[in-house]
């Protein structure tokens, strides 16, 4: 239990640096890269509490797909970063106040349900006798697969969505068809002739 | 018919199984590379490598100092000095060419009427600095010496073309 | 104390000995992945290969290895030298800590996780931040593009490469490396019921590990070998390594969901003999000599073409087999 106890410290204390690094960081790659690091420091939490499932696809949505792209675009993006800054005490009272409402809103949303206080009274990650995987998919699958469904069906929708809006038909641009070109065959484009000296074709 | 029989060859890789087939029977074909400081091309008596000053058999340098080669010399690598020695011929105190300027087109030896200067068979001369690489008389006399075997040689194979 | 000795010490000194027993042949092998490589493609082309250093340049990679060691590590003046000095870093931890799930013959695995696949899944996906961190810490346009190029490709690859393993995850109904090599053993290696997703696979993972014909990150004619260019000595050779160790972690995750593992072909005397560690690296070199065989044969695709077969061709034909895989499993109540 103690080696536990300390994995845990220690990841949750790293979890909370990066965090706060992400926002005290100048540079915003670094930034980003902070952020993964946080990602990273909470999948090992979850996968300390025997959410493995969970922790992995945070691991491979968040930290191998969706920071990649963050990090494209602050990597691409060329900004002076001291100049954005220079209004951030200006904004203080209004992101003061912005971030006291979502404090509350948590504080109200915890406070309407019963915590437990012991370890043993929490719901469990992994139920006796079935992998955490396996629970997650029965759940998932059973009492809440209409919400499921519901949210592949946004996310797809999503999808749609961001196509149709950048799709652009340039009718004017020149496509590379390789069916065409792969079955082109010697015989449909190519004539031998046997051309006599000073004749001309 | 065609169209299934090209949708078939597409469908089942038929140009990529045929360039793997091809580069796999490559494979064991024999090798056309030499293990090159241990096994070696031969060599055409005409080849021009490093440069060397013979003698004749009796020990007597050939060169006589008429300064052709310097003179025919496109990448001027050649240097000569020279001054009657004591029995009263006519030879040179200084012989110098410099290596990292020739350009191996083997006139000094085309130029020469007694046979002197020459270009053997060896390529192998590689250095670390500049300076090995600018060859005094005494070295190209010393090559001379070593060489001596394989230039007369490779000069009576080709001397019926001549 | 002497509870806290074999309770907390004890275990990390054993895990320690036996992370050393996987990554020092590990290492050898990739010191050998490389020279072999040299001598298949030679032969190929009807060369010798290294033939200098040793008997038949047996000691090349040797040689190699000292040569980058004694080497001047160069930082760039504008580099940003933390994130450059980390980048190489990450790139060859990671093609190591994947080995941790890998079962080498039955029951012979450091650590038998139940999300096996989905570990190995995501010391993959990490791997692009390796590459994106060295292109954009070095500070070089060449370096750049080639993390950008490498990053889009890794991303694209990784989808039509986690679908395909939904394949066999549905029918070996476990996220268990070990549990999925047992179900073979009891259906039959994938390959044969998977022979589409098993070719398609093949050449996810040479996308997905930036190996010729897909090397477009490290493309030496446009980008002058792309995101490594600033990197130099031990830096470049961490790079080399991971690179290799990736190739092998790919090939030995191929043979683990469709060759059957540490199985033998057939169930019969000659075959059960040979113990199953041999049999798993056996079919491991199989799947890196078809890497190596692709190198020698197949020229570069081009950019816009590499996406095109990723989302285009190898993206809805991974998509479709699940469909047709999970009905086929309804339909006839194969599920497990």
């Amino acid at each position: 239990m103690t080696a536990a106890l300390f994995v845990f410290y220690v990841l949750a204390l790293v979890t909370v640096a990066a965090a706060v690094m992400v926002i005290a960081a100048r540079n915003p790659v670094h930034s980003v890269l902070f952020l993964i690091l946080a990602f990273f420091n909470s999948a090992g939490l979850l996968i300390l509490i025997g959410a493995e499932l969970v922790g992995m696809l945070l691991v491979v949505v968040y930290v191998g797909a969706v920071a990649v792209l963050f990090m494209f675009v602050v990597m691409m993006l060329d900004i002076n970063f001291v100049q954005l800054r220079e209004g951030f005490l200006q904004y203080l009272p209004l992101g003061a106040l912005v971030g006291l409402i979502l404090l509350l809103e948590l504080v109200m949303v915890i406070g309407t349900r019963a915590v437990p206080t012991t370890v043993a009274a929490m719901p469990q990650a992994t139920p006796p006798g079935v992998n955490n995987t396996e629970a997650l998919g029965r759940l998932l699958y059973t009492d809440y697969f209409y919400l499921f469904q519901a949210a592949g069906v946004i996310l797809l929708v999503a999808i749609i969505g961001a196509i149709t809006l950048t799709l652009r038909h340039r009718p004017d641009a020149r496509r590379q068809d390789i069916a065409a070109q792969v079955h082109r065959r010697p015989q449909d484009t190519l004539e031998v002739r046997k051309v006599r000296p000073r004749s001309g074709i | 018919m065609p169209t299934l029989d090209r949708i078939a060859r597409t469908v089942l890789w038929q140009e990529l199984v045929k360039g793997f087939a091809l580069t796999f029977r490559y494979m064991f074909r024999p090798k056309v590379t030499l293990n090159y400081p241990y096994e070696k091309g031969p060599l055409s008596p005409r080849f021009r490598g490093e440069h060397a000053l013979r003698r004749y058999p009796n020990g007597e340098e050939r060169c006589i100092a008429c300064k052709l080669c310097e003179a025919i010399c496109p990448a001027q690598a050649i240097t000569i000095e020279a001054e009657r020695r004591a029995d009263g011929s006519r030879r040179t105190t200084r012989y110098d060419i410099d290596m990292t300027k020739c350009i191996y087109c083997g006139f000094c030896e085309e130029a020469c009427p007694v046979d002197a200067i020459v270009e053997g068979p060896n390529m192998e001369f590689a250095a670390e600095t500049r300076e090995e690489l600018f060859y005094t008389k005494e070295k190209l006399l010393e090559n001379g010496e070593r060489w001596e075997a394989e230039i007369a040689a490779r000069l009576e194979m080709d001397a019926p073309y001549r | 104390m002497a509870e806290f000795f074999w309770g907390v010490i004890w275990p990390v000194v054993v895990l320690a000995v036996l992370t050393v027993v996987i990554i020092v042949p590990l290492l050898l092998a990739v010191a050998y992945l490389t020279y072999a490589e040299r001598k298949i493609i030679a032969a190929m082309q009807l060369r010798q290969g290294p033939m200098f250093v040793g008997p038949y340049g047996l000691l090349q990679p040797l040689a190699d290895g000292l040569k980058l060691f004694f080497k001047e590590t160069v930082i760039p003046s504008r580099a940003n030298k933390g994130v450059f000095l980390l980048a190489p870093m990450i790139t060859f931890i990671l093609a190591l800590i994947g080995w941790a799930v890998i079962p080498f013959g039955e029951g012979l695995v450091l650590a038998d996780i139940n999300v096996g696949v989905l570990y190995l899944f995501a010391v993959s996906s990490l791997g692009v931040y390796g590459i994106i961190m060295a292109g954009w810490a070095s500070n070089s346009r060449y370096a750049f593009l080639g993390a950008l190029r490498s990053s889009a490709q890794m991303v694209s690859y990784e989808i039509s490469m986690g679908l395909i393993i939904i394949n066999v995850l549905m029918t070996a109904g476990s996220l268990n490396l070990s549990e999925i090599v047992r179900a073979q053993a009891e259906h039959g290696w994938y390959v044969l019921w998977h022979f589409p997703m098993f070719m398609i696979f093949l050449v996810s993972i040479i996308a997905e590990t930036n190996r010729l014909p897909f090397d477009l990150p490290e493309d030496e004619a446009s980008l002058v070998t792309g995101y490594n260019v600033e990197y130099s000595s031990m830096t470049f050779a961490l790079f080399f390594l991971g690179e290799y160790a990736n190739m092998i972690l790919m090939s030995a995750i191929a043979t683990i969901l469709f060759l059957g593992g540490w199985l033998p072909p057939f169930e019969v005397a000659p075959f059960t003999w040979i113990p199953g560690p041999i049999w798993f690296f056996l079919k491991v070199a199989l799947i890196l000599f078809v890497y190596i065989w692709a190198r020698a044969t197949l020229p570069r695709y081009r950019y816009d073409q590499l996406m095109r077969l990723g989302w285009k061709v190898f993206l809805p034909l991974s998509l479709a087999w699940i469909v047709l895989t999970s009905a086929v499993l309804v339909f006839f109540d194969l599920a497990p």
